[in-house]
């Protein structure tokens, strides 16, 4: 059962790199380009699952809308990361005044959706890509703080942590060599995790107009372009939906894969 | 008096985040390039014109002077007036909004309870059974269904093909009650669908850990039933991580109510942050942004006290 959520996770997560990728070179037409002649086409050939309102094939636009998929999770959760587990880590090794000041700003943060700090950029810089993945970014902070400070408390205490600073291994060492190499398994999972989150955020910020713009086919933006045509063709708003859940299906049930193969302690009781 | 000694601790947590949060959105308002009133005019306007508008505006004033009339006037009640909207204050704005979009929470909220509590029960009680894996794998899968999906495949189905309900708009329920239920049926149910299936997960481990404790396999081996002994014991032990989780739920049901009211075309806070984002008021999207986020800083303070109603053991101040 788990061997087989893990399994499924990488099959649906490979599938949405694999579309990204193939777009990049090849798209069965063009993914822009108004068609005015072959509007609305029902799912047949050579347009398998059919155009939209524009003529534009939907194949070429999901395939597109992978890479827009992947950039903003890519960027978000890194950016994220990089920020989040350094603090977290600080936070858990030295305590004391330093560790109640970043949980109590993690928790201001976590007060801020991400969908509520992208309208703040929206109507500061304007709605783009890149407000879309700051938002998504600073939202999701807190998430990687706070699971590597609760790892970092952990590790710390140990034995083989008393034992290495007792023979003289400086904070920085300890991090380094120990802290960092046990709490990447967490770490990894919440990865997995905050990635789906950030695929939901990044297709309803499009889907409201607050990420990357109409012009560039995201799924979000194929959703809202649909909604224009629900009497008349409805299929339309089921395949970009369609995508947005498997992708974040995969990621979720690769967190959980990822979960038990990486740590069977961590797993949940049965 | 240590228990006076922790509320004290707590609220006083409270204040420094809406500080915290206040002053967050207050300079990410502030890093617009050039200002408001520039924005506002256009880049074709005069200069006397955009310093004339900027004196209106208050925005010749030291920062500091600006967050503090910004904060006082939220104190007393007075968010400001905007700028797209002539003569509105922000507050005479969010008024009749807000009550379309605590319907729209409310509602969804109670129904996600009554989907989720049942159901992860279920997954709990039956976890080696085929009942139980399907109400975990429905809940895996509705965790992936972004909510605006959600609702437009529910217009498809219930307002399209079955012309059951309305498709979109909204009815005050003091104008007409029925029409005001039938608008709200399919919102409140995208809502409450999505955010049941997230925690159902939740429940259901809550109610497992409750299935490994000593106290449970006591009343069971007395020869209570599983569900008189869930009920009497399980209820109260596994309702501390619920309330946890509803309550960090709290700025994800907001979220999720703003993305439904623009599906729906519902008339509450989300459309009107939609339209001031977009036509850059800026006091009114700070006037909202604080709201929103003063409920969730308000909830989570509230979650902390409900533990020491529901576990006695919290009030002697030795946490348990």
């Amino acid at each position: 059962m788990k061997r087989f959520q893990l399994v499924v996770g990488l099959v649906l997560v490979g599938l949405v790199v694999a579309s990204a990728i193939v777009s990049l070179f090849w798209t069965p037409f063009d993914p822009i380009q108004v068609d005015g002649a072959n509007r609305l086409r029902p799912p047949g050939w050579p347009h398998l699952l059919g155009t939209d309102g524009f003529g534009i094939d939907i194949v070429s636009q999901l395939l597109v809308g992978a890479r827009a998929t992947l950039l903003v999770g890519i960027v978000s959760v890194g950016v994220s990361a990089v920020v989040g587990v350094p603090l977290g880590m600080v936070a858990g090794q030295l305590g004391g005044w330093l560790d109640e000041v970043v949980m109590r700003a993690a928790d201001i943060v976590y007060a801020f959706p991400a969908l509520i700090l992208a309208m703040l950029f929206a109507s500061v810089w304007g709605a783009s890509t890149v407000t879309a993945m700051a938002a998504i970014g600073i939202s999701t902070i807190p998430a990687f703080a706070r699971v590597s400070r609760a790892g970092a408390l952990q590790v710390v205490a140990s034995d083989f942590v008393l034992a290495a600073r007792v023979s003289g291994t400086s904070r920085l060492g300890i991090a380094v060599r120990h802290v960092g190499p046990n709490i990447a398994p967490v770490v990894g999972v919440q990865a997995s995790v905050v990635f789906a989150l950030a695929i939901l955020a990044e297709a309803a910020l499009s889907y409201l107009g607050l990420g990357t713009p109409r012009s560039v086919p995201t799924w979000g933006n194929m959703l809202r372009q649909a909604q224009d045509q629900l009497f008349t063709a409805p299929l339309q708003s089921v395949w970009p939906g369609l995508a947005i859940a498997l992708a974040v299906l995969g990621f979720n049930l690769l967190g959980d894969g990822l979960r038990d193969y990486l740590d069977p302690r961590l797993r949940e009781v049965q | 008096m240590r228990l006076a000694l922790r509320i004290g601790r707590r609220i006083g947590i409270f204040a420094i985040s809406l500080v915290g949060a206040s002053l967050l959105i207050f300079m990410i308002t502030k890093a617009l390039p050039g200002d408001v009133a520039q924005v506002l005019l256009g880049i074709d306007a005069t200069p006397e014109a955009v310093a004339k508008l900027r004196a209106e505006l208050g925005l010749d004033r030291p920062l500091w002077v600006q967050y503090a009339s910004w904060v006082g006037g939220m104190l007393v009640g007075d968010f400001g007036v905007s700028h797209v909207f002539p003569g509105q204050s922000v507050l005479s704005l969010i008024g009749p909004r807000l009550a379309v979009t605590l319907w729209l929470v409310g509602i969804s909220m109670v129904l996600t309870l009554l989907i989720a509590l049942p159901a992860g029960m279920v997954a709990a009680l039956k976890r080696r059974s085929w009942q139980g894996v399907a109400v975990s794998s429905a809940a895996q899968v509705g965790m992936a269904i972004p909510v605006f999906w959600g609702g437009i495949i529910a217009v498809v189905v219930f307002a399209v093909w079955l012309r059951w309900l309305p498709a979109n708009g909204y009815v005050p329920l003091t104008q007409d009650p029925v029409q005001w239920a039938r608008h709200l049926v399919l919102p409140c149910l995208t809502l409450a669908g999505v955010q049941a299936a997230v925690l159902i997960r939740y429940v259901r481990s809550a109610f497992v850990e409750v299935l490994n404790e000593d106290y449970y396999r006591t009343a069971r081996s007395v020869g209570w039933t599983p569900m008189r002994a869930l009920w009497r014991h399980g209820v109260r032990n596994a309702a501390i991580s619920l309330v946890t989780v509803l309550g960090l739920q709290v700025g994800s049901v907001l979220v999720g109510a703003i993305v439904v009211e623009s599906v729906f075309a519902l008339p509450g806070l989300g459309s009107l942050l939609l339209t001031a984002v977009n036509q850059r008021d800026l006091l009114v999207v700070q006037g909202t942004v604080m709201l929103l986020v003063l409920t969730v800083l308000g909830i989570s303070a509230l979650v902390d006290f409900s533990y020491l109603l529901i576990d006695p053991r919290q009030r002697t101040g030795d946490r348990a």
